[in-house]
Parts: C-alpha cells; structure tokens; sequence
C-alpha cells in the first residue's frame, strides 16, 4: 500500500491546563477529501494551526511524504505542498484580488530577490493567477480591491490565495463560513469538481457538504478523536449521533 | 488606484520640475541663498525617502534612522581626515558601512516587532551617537571639521554651490526612480504583502525576515548617501546628526509629506524645514509652535500634504 | 579595587535603579492598559524637576516645593491626557510615538520661554544635605539614601495598590484584556485618566528628587525617557514587577558601568584606549544588554500574562 500523503501520529497540544488537541492521529491519502467534524472548541483549527505550522505540538508527528515535516515553519510547508485557508479571512485587503493571487504565485516561482522589473507586469506571475480566479469564479473581479469584495467572494479568494501555490494538501478552515445558500452552493460544486485532484483536508460545520463531499470523515471532541471512517460508517456511529449529529439529525 | 497614480505622477513631475529649475530662478531674483537651503532640504528628502521604503511601504517603524546619516557623513569626515579626498572611494565607504551597520542591526532588530522594534532600533541609534561622542580622536562631541569636499576628479567641483545642489538633486531623482521601481518590483510586493497580512505571507510560502532584513539594508545605504552628501555640504560632522530627535525629524517628513508614496516625503522634507525656517524667524521659541502643529497633523491630516494634493486632483479631473 | 567605592557605587546603582522604576512604572502601566507609547513622559518628569526647583527657589520650603512638583506633574498630566491623548487611544503606536514627539518639542520649548535655557540651580533641602554612615567610616550622601528610601516605598505601595486593591485589580484586568473590561461595564475612560494620572505623578516625584542630582535643564527628560523604555522592554511591558527588577538591573549595570569599566580596561589595554573605549562602552552597555535580553527573551524577562 502506497504511502499516504500525511501522516499524524499522537499530535498534542496544550494551552495552560486545557488540552486543545490530545493524542490525534490520523492520515488522508493523495487526492483523498478528509472532512474533520466537531463542535466549536473540539480543536479542530488547532489541528490545523499544528499541521501548517503555525504552533508548534507539544508531542507527537506530522510526515508528509513520508518526511518528518513536525519541526518546519509555515513558509517551508508551504514550499513543500501544504497550504491552508484562514476560517477568518486572511487576505490583503488593500491589493486588488488579483494581486493577492499572484503574490501566492510569486512565492512559488523562482526568487522574489527581483528588483527592477513591475510584479504586475509579469505574464509569469499574472496569468497564473487570473487562471485561478477563473477556476474559482471570480474571474470578473480580479482587479477590484480585496476590501471592496462581498463576504461570498472573499471566502472565494482566500481559497484562491491558497490554491494558487499548487498544493498536494490544502487544508480548508470553515470555508463556507457566513456565505449564503447561493454562495455556499457554488463553493461546495468548486469543492467537488477540486475533489481527487489534491488532497483536502475540510474542516466544516455544513452537514449536507461534508457528506456529499467527503471520502472519509472524522470526528473530534474535546480536543480526540471520537471516531474516523466513511460518511456511512460515522452516520452510523453510536456514539457520534449521541455527541454530535442528534439522533433524529440525519433520518 | 489609476487616479493616484496619475496624482503622484504630475506631483512627481511638479516637485522635479521646480527644484531643478530653481538654481536659475534664485540668481535671477538675486536670492542666491535659497540654493543652500535646497540643498539641505534635498539631502534630507533623501533621508526621508529611504525611510519611507521601509516604512510605507514595509510596515517598519525605524526610530534609528538618523544613524545612517551620521554614519555617511562620518565616513566622508574621517577619510578626509586621513587626506582621502577622492569622492568615489569616501562615497563608497559611506554606502559599505551603512550597509554594514543596518545588515547587523537589522539582523537584531527584525526579530521582534510592534514597540519592541521601535525601542531596539531607537537603542542602536543612541549606540552609534555615544560611540561618535567617544571618539575624541575625530573631534568627539566637537565635531569634526572637513578641509575639502569630495573629489570627483576635475569634473564636479562641489565647492560651488550649484555643483553641489544639481549632484544632490540628480541623486535624489535617482533615488526616486529606482525606489519606485524597487516598490513595483517582486521584492516590492514581498515587504508590502509583509506589511499589509504577515501571517498570509507565510502561509503561502515567503521568509517575510530575508526580505524585510534586505529592505533594511537599501534603504540604510541611501541614508549613507545623504550622509555624506550632508558631510559635503557642511564641511564639518558632528555626532549631533544621529541624535534620536533627529530620527524622529525624519519620521515627521515621511508622515508630513505623505507615507508611503516616494514623492511624499520630499514634500515633507520641503514642508519641515521650511516650516523650521519660517517659524525660526518669527520668534526663537518655533519648536513651542511646530510641536503642536505635528501633533495636528498626525491627529487629522494624517496622509500629510499628498494626501491633501492628492484628493484636490482627483476632485479635479472628476 | 576598593570594596568600600564598590560599596558606594552599588548604593548608586539602587539609587538610580529606583529612580528609573518610578518613571518605568507609570510608562508600563500606560501602555500596558492603555497600549499607548508616550514619548512625552519624559516631559511630566521634566516638569516636575521644574516645578519643585522654583518653588523651593521662590519659597525656600522643602514640603512646599514637593507639593509643587507633584502637583505640577498631575496637573500637566491630566490636561495632557484630555486634550490629547484621548484621541491617540484608537491609534497605532506610530501616530502616537509621531504626536508625542511633537509634545516633547513642545514642553522643551516652553519650559526655555520661561526659565531660559541654562540649567536650573536645585538645591538638596537643608536637613538631608548631610552624611550617613552606613558602615563605620563609611559616610554616604544622606539624600541618595532617602531616594532609596522613597523609591521603595512607593514601590511597596504599587505592589499593594496593584495586588490588593479594586483598582488594581481592574488594571490588571485592564492589562490582560482592556476590551473585557470595557464590556464588563467598568468605566474605562475614568480608569484610564486615573493610571494616566498615577504615572504622570511618579514621573513627576522622579525628577524632583532628581533635581539636586541631575541638572534641571529643557530636555533633561528624553535621556531617562529612554531608559525607562529599555527598563520596560527589559522587564516586560505591561509588568509591575518586571519594571522595578528590570529598573535595579539597568540601574546596577549603568552606574558600576560608568565607575569601572575604564579603569577594568586599563589593565588590559593602554591609558589612551581605555580613555576612549571605556565611556563608550559604558554608554552602550544598557543598549546591549536590552538586545541581549530581546534575542534570548523577545518578550522581556517578566511578561504579565496575556489573553
């Protein structure tokens, strides 16, 4: 059996005397659609901040590819496959949308030690970038200030941003947030057609997407794992009605 | 976006035009002495404009930029001090060590951020301003007087004062040139990313230090530059130059001018100084006005005069 | 070297050690609760220098000068903070350290219109003008030691008002998370305006001590301002505690600095080179020991626990 893309083995992290991830282990095979379900405060963005990076895991690994990754910075993940979408938006708003994409694409493409020439005059780095916009549907608005966008369509850039640097994983933290039905309905048809292309790891609270969508599904709780399987295995579990789905939620 | 482009490329056009034009008007008009005054203004529009790459455009708030002009000025002083007045050589070891002195600091300072960095690069300023003090040997806290500008071969003679003027001038819209082009380039768009979401940064895949530290750099040297183009000017070199209300003076014209925009700190070299002059004249005491005035416009003019200019042109063409 | 001058500069050290934590603890406490850097604290010091020289010039009457001093800085601190600082509150930390600069223009400039530009004649009151023996043999200036004394005191009574009162709970709730509080329903503005106005007090009490020691002169606030900022960023912005270890450290460090260092060169290199080296080094060497704190701690040494 081939090697999955990521491996996590006995991730924790702790905050005081609150354990926010505790003893998570789990793996996403390329191109594999992982949804990570929860209430609020399972731990499920703190997961997210360990896999990218950005804090660092009191024990336990993280292996993509097989190569221990636990001790890299963000950047470097990012250079090696990895990128995330922020469950608060995180673009720069004073650029247009256009901009924020090609920046992703700029940090993917040779040096940025590039003094003389205008970034935005750069086919290398522009085409790219309208291409992902296109992709995503915000085709019309790339040179419309990120500030000025809608709520829907920042959501759209943040995954663009992140799309942009050609990710084997992109982990994607409640991109649906605060989007309306038609927003969301488009996003979860983007969502599906990138499905089997990269590995994504969907942190959402969205039970019809996360069910429609995912390969495999799993749920956390207080920071664990309660349960990891298909989408029919885990409306099945006991266990996990109980705590989280309701009992008549999914007749 | 196309409007304030457009706005800062006739501001740009407007500033250059007037101050290349004034060495003929100021003999015409028989007030010689303006050319001086610009002169000094120049060089610390330089000043300021080195600091607003990294400020305006980097997001980093240096309060210890004054060092590298003391150190450029320092460096003509002490070569010529030893006999070396060829002006390549003092020039290039003005630039050498300005670049030296913000790589080392920059390598510390960059590491924090926020006040942090506020108070380390203002402590690295004090460093380099005792240092000058301790250093009898180049006059210490006297200062140090220069016999003979810099020698750039029979070509320029900078003991004429328009010599000296259109050099500071060229090297200045120079400097404007390439920083505008610095800006828009790939490294640009780093340290504004940087400056704008540093977190996103990240994320996507940029060492936001390397970059910042390489930013940090540049615009040190062209602080050097106006060091030594200061040095020239006076003739004479003291540790006065890097006093930590110096660095603040520079950050006044960054903001007074307009931040983040290139043209704008010349505007508010321009403005500061001749705001220091005018007040100067109507009484001793001018510090007591201009205080109060800096506190205004940093509570409700806060895009400094470009912005002001900025708004009128584009009101203009509708 | 003689352990009796080691001894004598060491009660220096804590002498100008508790003096920068009167002034670091009014700096923390604004910014800590406020996050407002004031470049202008140095003028509530300056101020209070002022104050108490003239008065004691004009009236000849210690209790009266003391009054003046502190009344001074309380007055000049309040009107500051009403007129302008409650419009800095929302602002980033450049606008305020760019306005505070001006401020700092503006009291140098004023205190020249009205006492000129030399320094200030301040003389220590009559009844602490003498010696003490703290050892036998062993004399020490009677009014560094009631400096110390002071200095301790009120350190004690911060500690007190910090830990153990109401209001000082709600500055250190204020110092974890001021918005809470906002919610919480306190009055922030008034809790604002109070720890303003304690810092502008201990800055103020600072420089009339300081007065007899240091000359009284425009722009004698800017060097201990920056002190006191390299003493907060030492101890941790934001921490009581910090400020007062961070203030004996910088205190200690500074003045053994300037006593020793040129004559500890000397016997390692030649009179000349120690002459030169020696009061330079001892200037940067507060500068350097705040880098050296940054890089291994780049959050002090004593950060107050954040949200």
């Amino acid at each position: 059996m081939a090697e999955p893309l990521l491996s996590v083995a006995g991730l924790c992290k702790h905050f005081g005397g609150i354990m926010a991830t505790d003893d998570i282990s789990l793996t996403i095979a390329d191109g594999e659609l992982h949804a990570i379900i929860g209430p609020n405060g399972a731990g499920k963005t703190t997961l997210v901040a360990q896999l990218m990076g950005e804090l660092r895991p009191d024990c336990g690994s993280i292996r993509l590819d097989g190569k221990d990754v636990t001790a890299l910075p963000p950047y470097r993940r990012s250079l090696r496959g990895i990128a995330r979408s922020f469950q608060i938006t995180s673009v720069f708003p004073e650029f247009t949308a256009c901009d924020n994409v090609a920046l992703a694409v700029q940090a993917h493409s040779g040096g940025s030690f590039r003094f003389w020439r205008a970034a935005r005059a750069d086919p290398a780095l522009r085409e790219p970038a309208r291409a992902v916009l296109d992709e995503i549907g915000l085709g019309h608005r790339a040179d419309v200030p990120a500030a000025v966008l809608a709520h829907g369509e920042q959501r759209l850039l943040e995954i663009a941003i992140a799309l942009a640097s050609r990710p084997r994983l992109l982990l994607l933290d409640e991109p649906m947030a605060g989007m309306g039905i038609d927003d969301a309905a488009r996003m979860m048809s983007f969502l599906a057609r990138l499905k089997g292309k990269i590995a994504l790891l969907l942190i959402e609270h969205d039970m019809d997407a996360v069910f429609a969508l995912a390969d495999r599904v799993t749920v956390m709780l207080y920071g664990s794992i309660i349960a990891t399987g298909t989408p029919a295995q885990i409306r099945a579990n006991a266990e996990v009605r109980k705590a989280y789905l309701g009992e008549d939620e999914l007749a | 976006m196309k409007n304030s482009a457009s706005a800062r490329g006739l501001v740009t056009f407007a500033v250059l035009a007037i101050l290349a034009l004034l060495p003929p008007v100021a003999s015409l008009i028989g007030q010689g002495f303006y050319v001086d005054v610009f002169t000094r203004i120049m060089i610390f529009a330089i000043a300021a404009l080195s600091l607003d790459i990294i400020l305006g455009y980097g997001g980093m708030v240096s309060f210890g930029h004054a060092a590298y002009l003391g150190i450029g000025a320092y460096a003509v002083g002490i070569l010529a001090f030893y006999g070396i007045d060829n002006g390549f050589v003092q020039f290039g070891v003005a630039i050498l060590v300005s670049a030296a002195a913000a790589l080392f600091i920059g390598f510390i300072s960059l590491r924090t951020s926020g006040i942090y960095f506020i108070m380390i690069t203002l402590a690295f300023g004090q460093m380099i301003y005792f240092l000058s003090i301790s250093l009898n040997t180049y006059g210490g806290d006297n200062g140090l007087n220069i016999e003979r500008p810099s020698d750039f071969t029979r070509l320029v003679d900078l003991r004429d004062a328009n010599t000296l003027y259109y050099l500071v001038f060229a090297i200045m819209a120079l400097f404007l040139f390439l920083g505008r082009r610095l800006v828009a380039s790939r490294f640009g768009m780093t340290i504004r990313g940087a400056k704008s979401n540093e977190r996103r940064m990240a994320a996507i895949g940029f060492s936001v230090l390397r970059y910042r530290l390489a930013a940090f750099v540049v615009a040190g040297a062209m602080c050097g530059v106006a060091g030594a183009l200061l040095a020239n000017q006076d003739l004479f070199v003291s540790p006065s130059i890097m006093q930590w209300t110096r660095s603040g003076e520079i950050l006044m014209m960054v903001i007074l001018g307009g931040m983040g925009t290139l043209v704008g700190p010349i505007l508010g070299a321009v403005a500061f100084l001749a705001l220091e002059t005018a007040l100067s004249d109507v009484t001793g005491h001018w510090q007591a006005i201009m205080g109060p005035i800096l506190v205004l416009v940093v509570l409700f003019a806060r895009d400094g005069i470009f912005g002001l200019l900025s708004r009128r042109l584009e009101l203009r063409r509708g | 070297m003689d352990p009796l001058l080691v001894l004598a500069q060491t009660l220096n050290g804590i002498q100008f050690g508790v003096m920068l934590f009167l002034m670091a603890a009014g700096l923390t406490l604004v910014f800590g609760i406020m996050n407002l850097i004031n470049l202008a604290h140095g003028s509530f010091y300056m101020v209070g220098a002022y104050a108490a020289a003239a008065t004691f010039q004009a009236t000849h009457s210690f209790l009266v000068a003391v009054i003046a001093g502190i009344g001074a800085g309380v007055v000049v601190g309040l009107a500051v903070e009403i007129v302008v600082f409650r419009r800095l509150y929302a602002r980033d930390h450049l606008d305020q350290v760019l306005a505070t600069f001006g401020l700092i223009l503006f009291f140098n400039e004023v205190v020249r219109m009205i006492w000129g530009s030399t320094a200030l004649y301040a003389t220590v009151p009559p009844f602490l003008a003498g010696q003490v023996e703290i050892l036998p043999g062993t004399p020490y200036p009677a009014y560094r030691l009631a400096i110390i004394a002071v200095g301790l005191t009120v350190a004690a009574l911060l500690y007190l008002l910090v830990g153990k009162t109401r209001l000082g709970m709600l500055i250190r709730a204020g110092a974890s998370d001021r918005v809470m509080l906002g919610a919480l329903g306190v009055n922030v503005k008034i809790l604002y305006t109070l720890v303003f106005g304690l810092g502008a007090t201990l800055a103020a009490l600072a420089g009339l001590m300081a007065g007899p020691i240091f000359t009284v002169q425009s722009g004698m606030g800017e060097n201990v301002l920056i002190l006191a900022f390299v003493v907060i960023v030492i101890g941790g912005i934001g921490s009581i505690r910090g400020a007062f270890a961070a203030a004996l450290l910088v205190g200690f460090v500074d003045t053994m600095g300037r006593a020793f260092l040129r004559p500890l060169l000397a016997t390692v290199m030649s009179h000349a080179a120690a002459d030169n080296a020696g009061p330079a080094l001892a200037s940067m060497l507060i500068y350097l020991l705040m880098a050296a704190v940054l890089f291994f701690r780049p959050r002090g040494l004593f950060p107050p626990r954040t949200r």
